[in-house]
């Protein structure tokens, strides 16, 4: 008997959740931070897909895992960069709010 | 032996139950520091998701940069950026554009679900290598060395990046 936990479906779709709840939790935040937050599950989404098609179906075991490794680096320097804006955008504003921030009436 | 792997079984779940209740919590969150508490379950479960897919290294990894860089530079953030008093006003339990939200994650989600269900993923026909560190550890260094260099200069620019937008933020060097 094939295990939910042995199958290539389950994690696509624990990896389809991430990303359907990163977009969901990003239009409902009502914070800067939150924003941020839902990103991060979507990359995380990201790399379990990533994982996942590397483990089941991946010639090289290798090449998935350090593709994942490159989408958690690059989370964690999305991560820096944006907390830095939204502190530059908290100073100027006093305020994390989206709606707050339209001087460009964008 | 099927003992053990009906334990691991039940331990797989509970990591999904981990993201899950992780997800909602972010969302539901009436403090920004919960929200970060759930993202830190998430990804607490997601690194287990990645031991059962057979990387221990790569769930090690995201414990530490997930948890322990992300999460931490989230909270430094909320400790600098709002003051508790208004974040509790601003991130009450009323959020906003749920139509929105739900029109937009149907869009996604249907045709999403509809792919995975619906493919026939056939499995590589030769599999070289194995999930060994070493041989992570030789291909990050032999075949993948250029974008080795490149997610280092990614993330050197970003520290300097975000250390210059934060300091003029501070007003001194306008």
């Amino acid at each position: 008997m094939i295990l939910p936990s042995e199958q290539l479906t389950t994690y696509l779709l624990v990896g389809l959740f991430m990303l359907v709840f990163g977009i969901y939790s990003m239009i409902r935040h009502r914070t800067f931070i939150g924003m941020l937050i839902s990103s991060e599950f979507i990359l995380n989404g990201a790399g379990l897909n990533f994982m996942a098609f590397n483990r089941f179906l991946a010639t090289d075991p290798a090449v998935g895992q350090i593709f994942t490794l490159f989408i958690m680096g690059l989370a964690a320097a999305e991560a820096a960069l944006i907390i830095s804006l939204i502190l530059m955008v908290y100073h100027k504003y006093q305020s994390i709010d989206p709606r707050d921030v339209r001087d460009l009436k964008g | 032996m099927i003992f053990y792997r009906y334990v691991a079984e039940i331990v797989f779940f509970l990591f999904i139950a981990a993201i899950f209740f992780g997800a909602v919590a972010s969302l539901r969150a009436r403090y920004l520091m919960n929200a970060v508490l759930g993202l830190a379950l998430a990804l607490a479960g997601v690194a287990g998701l990645f031991y059962h897919l057979g990387s221990p290294f790569l769930a090690l990894m995201q414990l530490l940069i997930g948890i322990g860089a992300i999460c931490v530079i989230l909270a430094f953030g909320i400790m600098t950026a709002p003051r508790p008093e208004q974040e509790a006003e601003m991130l009450g339990a009323v959020k906003r554009n749920k139509p929105l939200a739900v029109v937009a994650c149907l869009a996604v989600s249907i045709p999403l679900i509809l792919t995975i269900v619906g493919t026939q993923w056939p499995p590589a026909a030769v599999r070289v290598g194995d999930f060994s560190v070493k041989h992570l550890g030789e291909n990050l260094l032999h075949q993948f060395c250029l974008s080795f260099e490149l997610i280092s200069v990614v993330l050197l620019a970003a520290i300097l990046g975000a250390l210059a937008i934060a300091r003029i933020g501070r007003g001194d060097w306008e």
